[in-house]
């Protein structure tokens, strides 16, 4: 390999580095893991171990070593390094968050022993066939560059994290600059602002007659960030002809305000939306993106993304009780991934760990979501994670801030990642980004947010206003706070996790785990207790004014001086141009009549859209807090797949079920009729949980291409009509919503890739009864199955296409009867005459069959062979298990819309008229995605 | 009494388990204990529930074992002898057994990563085996409840496991499917006196019986027993005192 190569960069003093290696005694799962991970990204020749590396500046004494090595399982390795087998050492960035070493810390002071630590991985590989090989596989799947550092072949240094700086706080000229000047700078300090923007900015500071400072520039940016300002959402939107399209956040805040229901207490304002469907108790809600940092740090970028809606709910001052996930991937067996993109392997493996980390450690149910796979998404994938929050109406109600009261953060230190991460959300992503988004990543710590939230249990009262530090931090959180108030703060008080912050990286630093607090300086003592008790960091940094200004000092210098209605109304509003799609709605694209239906079937239940999601949702604690009453699970083998989740109190006899609607594949096609379907899928699938079809609340997220092109905002209105449609037909309000936009990927090649339009819909309803609740499985051999819905289907965006690799036709209309059925189907649960009861969505009614048939252990025989019946796609529609004395009476409640399509057998297979017979262990089979 | 480190989590589970099970249980942190160990002497029977400890940081239990044995070793040594029921569970367990307090005489066990490579979450069934331990003695229907961990293989060597049957140590087992690839399918251990149970299963999440995902769906022999009988043992055994 000709000689030692450090490839990370590390600027290291010369000091001691005591290097302890603790390997597993036989097989350590993670090799074999890694060395998987290889051989699918084209490295089967490489065999590679792995094991736990602890650095320290002073040697190990006998407690702390018995702390770290368990003699049962592990054994210090000091083996020498041998001929044909290369050393990869690994350990975290300086200043990235280590939990490992903070504990080992913690642990080392117990036991007297002072050390300094970090803690990684040493890798040994076999079998590289050169230098520059070994640096490929070492970039792509043992090191992440953006939080980790390295050495091949050379024991790695524990380092000295980089000299601390004097703070200075700079300015930056803005007067007397043209349009290219003021681009110039946009691009140097990735403001990702407007030319608009930049003038008004230029304009504000020239008639102050003084430069901007560096955090005032930064501070403006993060606030009219697209992540932030939701620009896009606010922006007059301008047709071809001439006529403009109402801003999209008023059509979804206006169809809330429209529909009225009495049960909304918050919609589009504030931290997250708030309902109330019982008298005592309210509910928070809100689901987020963090497409972004996934796609460079994926662990990361999942984990803080899961962290980060937890705190929206926390800032909605609730107690988080359950989490939701829906993940977009490129598909696992591509072979080659575009420059500087991950493999979907990596992100895949990455992302389902991280949302697993935070949620599990956290102690939260991870309970509802999905996960989707297609081409589109491999360069850009995308990461909702969803919070629901409950709170009791007997809190006293937060007034604040009022002046005088203290600007208090609590939670974890400041450091230096997540730097600017607002605004590198906001821009399009090329080969380069992962190098250069470095300190946007984040990586989190769920204990810290875990004791914040038991602080926030025990100090209801103790505080007048309270939000979360996401992107933009500090800089966004008192700015959001201390408007229209005013707030003098100073951060040389801040507690920092190393020193050498400037003041301005103080202020936007995105560390993870912070909450700002307004508290009334008389309850100060108190809530200062509540914090220590749960040892839960403290800081007073200023406080509420009145004056409207928002000044930031750091000791004897103004980092900030700005006048807070300029921050937040000073913003030029954002014009934009749509071209509106025109999507077929004329000739669907039909299958041919002679279908081989059971191999067509088999390829739709392996496929991974549709297949079994067992091996995701298991690695998430969804039993935690015994209150997961319809589990995302289902079952004789605990492999199927229910419709709506069910959370209730444990003792209690009502709760809450949440259901998710997402189809990007209508989504390409018909982005109007993609907003309606999801809605209704979303809807379909908390009713087919048991909720109340008069109580259901619905939280969008967009995540979309780049606005500026007027197509891909055409799109977006046209979704954003569907919506206000749906909401409107089902009488099912929005209270909640967050886009992305930008998801695109600027190729060497200099073609955009912007992921196709993706929708995903949360609904969140009443459970009234939950001695009711339907489960989608076959259950009643002798039983009919029945559709409840229209017979009519579509084949538009729909799945038999995907596994057929056809495309086009026509997305399925929305089903105007569906609301009107929704509710006789709710009255059919309370009267347990449909107990098994399971929506119809990818794959049609055939899969929908086969699911409740997998789940149920019976199987069925169906009558209908023809395509459009067995695999078709539409909206508004069930299949049901039906005890035959039943029959008559839902037909009779259901005019029209029930029709027999077979019986449940006791027979495990499933027939398909008089030729088709699929044995039970071929639908598992496939069902488990092997096909 | 349920003792919290940073990172507990499934403190309310047990507290409503010990709640329908009869008793009157309070939560109380471990750094407010170990500044005031004298509160140990206030509690009937104690719980180490389930989590993640100070973020399980350097493997499972370890940082909260050193924590304990340094700063209550001999208060907990005192409870135990008294007679007092203990109640490790998840992490909780792994910390009893890191501690050495199971099965006790030293560290002879482990709990390591599971087979399956990564955290799991799913029901299983767990056979009562020890009537020397006052949590299990006299039940005798198999349990269900969930598992959710990531460190739950028991691990041990022939001799020690021997020994552990001879001496009526092995307080549950996994019946039917072994989760993890425990060692002779243990799920739970005793200490030599029966007063200390640790198990990897989480009984607290199986206190009423619709909590089972079974319960409405399933078929009769579907459904195991609850996990609340568990804690009826126990919190029987503290008021017997």
């Amino acid at each position: 390999m000709g000689g030692t190569r450090r490839v990370g960069t590390v600027p290291t003093v010369p000091g001691m580095t005591e290097r302890l290696v603790v390997a597993a005694r036989g097989q350590d799962p993670r090799s074999a893991a890694v060395t998987r991970a290889a051989a699918t990204l084209g490295y089967p020749h490489l065999s590679i171990e792995v094991a736990d590396l602890v650095l320290t500046d002073h040697p190990v004494g006998r407690a702390l070593g018995d702390l770290l090595i368990e003699p049962l399982l592990q054994a210090a390795d000091d083996a020498p390094g041998s001929t044909g087998v290369h050393t990869v050492d690994v350990v975290p960035r300086h200043g990235v968050t280590d939990p490992a070493a903070t504990e080992l810390h913690r642990a080392a002071e117990w036991t007297g022993e002072a050390v300094r630590a970090t803690v990684g991985r040493r890798y040994r590989v076999r079998g590289a066939r050169s230098a520059t090989e070994l640096d490929r596989v070492v970039r792509r799947l043992l090191a992440n560059p953006v939080v980790e550092r390295w050495t091949v072949d050379e024991p790695i240094d524990l380092g000295e994290p980089p000299e601390p700086a004097e703070p200075i706080v700079e300015t930056v000229a803005v007067a007397g600059l043209d349009d290219r000047a003021l681009g110039a700078l946009n691009a140097e300090r990735g403001l990702s602002l407007d030319l608009d923007q930049l003038r008004a900015i230029a304009r504000h500071f020239a008639a102050l007659d003084r430069p901007p400072t560096d955090a005032e520039i930064e501070m403006i940016a993060q606030t009219w960030s697209e992540h932030c300002a939701h620009t896009t959402f606010r922006a007059d939107i301008t047709l071809p002809d001439g006529t403009t399209v109402e801003p999209l956040l008023h059509q979804l805040r206006s169809s809330t305000e429209t529909l009225a229901r009495p049960w909304v207490v918050n919609a589009f304002a504030g931290n997250a939306g708030i309902v109330a469907f019982t008298e005592d108790r309210t509910i928070a809600l809100k689901a987020e993106t963090h497409n972004h940092p996934s796609a460079v740090e994926p662990f990361g970028g999942a984990n803080t993304g899961v962290g980060g809606v937890i705190r929206d709910v926390m800032g909605a001052a609730h107690r988080p009780i359950a989490i939701t996930d829906v993940l977009c991937f490129g598909s696992p067996d591509m072979a080659s991934t575009p420059d500087g993109v991950l493999h979907p392997t990596r992100i895949i493996d990455g992302v389902v760990a991280g949302v697993a980390d935070y949620g599990n450690k956290i102690g939260l149910p991870t309970v509802a979501g999905a996960v989707l796979y297609d081409p589109a998404y491999t360069a850009n994938p995308l990461v909702y994670a969803g919070c629901i929050g409950v709170a009791s109406t007997l809190d006293p109600p937060l007034t604040g801030p009022h002046p005088g009261d203290r600007v208090v953060v609590i939670g974890g230190r400041t450091g230096r990642d997540g730097i600017r991460g607002a605004t590198f959300s906001s821009r399009t992503m090329d080969g380069a980004t992962g190098e250069v988004a470095g300190a946007s990543v984040q990586i989190g710590d769920p204990i810290v947010e875990k004791l914040l939230i038991d602080v926030l249990a025990e100090s209801t009262g103790l505080f007048t206003a309270i939000t979360d530090c996401g992107a933009g931090g500090l800089s966004s959180a008192v700015g959001e706070m201390a408007d229209p108030l005013g707030a003098e703060v100073d951060l040389a008080g801040a507690p920092l996790k190393y020193p050498g912050l400037q003041p301005w990286e103080i202020w936007l630093s995105e560390a993870q785990e912070r909450m700002v607090l307004a508290v009334d300086p008389a309850r100060l003592a108190e809530m200062t207790t509540v914090c220590r008790r749960h040892g839960v960091e403290l800081t007073d940094l200023g406080h509420f004014t009145g004056d409207g200004r928002l000044v930031v000092r750091h000791g004897s210098m103004t980092v900030v001086d700005l006048d807070v209605g300029f921050l937040h109304d000073g913003r030029p509003p954002r014009s934009l141009r749509a071209e509106l799609p025109a999507p077929q709605r004329d000739v669907d694209q039909l299958p041919p009549a002679n279908l081989d239906v059971a191999a067509t079937l088999l390829a739709l239940l392996a496929h991974p859209n549709i297949a079994c999601k067992a091996d995701v949702v298991r690695r998430y604690d969804h039993e935690i807090r015994g209150a997961t009453l319809g589990r995302p699970l289902i079952g004789v083998e605990g492999d199927g797949h229910a419709d709506g989740v069910v959370l209730a109190e444990p003792t209690e006899h009502h709760g809450i079920a949440v259901g998710i609607g997402v189809n990007p594949w209508y989504g390409m096609l018909d982005a109007e009729r993609m907003a309606h379907a999801a809605v209704d899928e979303a809807v379909r699938n908390v009713i087919a949980a048991g909720a109340d079809p008069d109580k259901i609340a619905l939280l969008d997220n967009f995540s979309w291409g780049d606005p500026r092109r007027p197509s891909t905002l055409g799109q977006l209105v046209a979704a954003v009509r569907g919506c206000v449609d749906a909401a409107a037909a089902h009488d099912a309000p929005f209270v909640s919503g967050k886009d992305s936009l930008n998801n695109e990927y600027l190729g060497r090649d200099g073609q955009r890739h912007a992921v196709p339009p993706t929708l995903v819909i949360t609904a969140v309803a009443h459970v009234p009864d939950l001695t009711r609740l339907p489960a989608a499985e076959l259950r009643h051999p002798g039983h009919y199955l029945v559709l409840i819905g229209a017979p009519e289907t579509w084949f538009g965006g729909s799945h038999l296409h995907l596994v057929r690799g056809t495309s086009g036709g026509v997305v399925p209309p929305p089903d105007a009867g569906a609301p009107a059925r929704y509710r006789v189907v709710h009255h059919l649960i309370g009267g347990g005459h449909l107990g098994g009861l399971h929506d119809i969505s990818e794959g049609g009614v055939a899969v929908a069959v086969a699911e409740m048939a997998i789940a149920g252990g019976l199987g069925a025989h169906l009558e209908p062979t023809d395509p459009a019946t067995l695999f078709g796609e539409a909206n508004g529609r069930f299949v049901a298990e039906v005890d035959p004395h039943d029959l008559d009476l839902i037909r009779r409640a259901l005019p029209g819309q029930v029709t027999v399509l077979g019986v449940v057998s006791a027979d495990p297979s499933l027939r398909i008229g008089e030729a088709v017979r699929i044995g039970p262990d071929d639908l598992r089979r496939a069902w488990r995605g092997r096909y | 009494m349920i003792v919290s480190a940073p990172g507990t989590n499934r403190d309310a589970d047990v507290a409503l388990a010990l709640r329908l099970a009869g008793a009157d249980p309070f939560v109380a942190l471990v750094a407010e204990l170990e500044a005031d160990p004298g509160q140990l002497d206030r509690a009937d029977l104690l719980v180490l529930a389930g989590g993640f400890s100070y973020a399980d940081a350097l493997g499972a239990g370890r940082v909260w074992a050193v924590d304990l044995r340094r700063h209550l070793g001999d208060a907990l040594d005192h409870f135990v002898a008294g007679g007092r029921p203990v109640i490790g569970i998840c992490n909780g367990f792994q910390t009893l057994v890191r501690s050495g307090l199971l099965p006790g005489g030293g560290r002879r066990a482990a709990l390591a990563p599971n087979d399956g490579g990564h955290f799991d979450c799913r029901w299983v069934c767990l056979a009562p085996a020890s009537t020397r331990c006052v949590w299990t003695a006299g039940l005798e229907g198999p349990i269900d409840c969930p598992i959710a961990h990531g460190e739950g293989r028991f691990v041990c060597d022939d001799d020690t496991l021997a020994a552990l049957g001879d001496a009526d140590q092995i307080a549950l087992t996994y019946a039917g499917a072994n989760p993890n690839g425990s060692m002779g399918a243990v799920a739970g251990l005793t200490d030599p006196s029966g007063v200390v149970l640790g198990l990897m299963p989480h009984p607290e999440n199986h206190v009423l019986a619709r909590q089972h995902p079974r319960h409405r769906a399933g078929r009769p022999g579907d459904v195991g027993g609850l996990g609340l009988d568990l804690f009826v043992n126990g919190v029987r055994h503290a008021k017997e005192l």
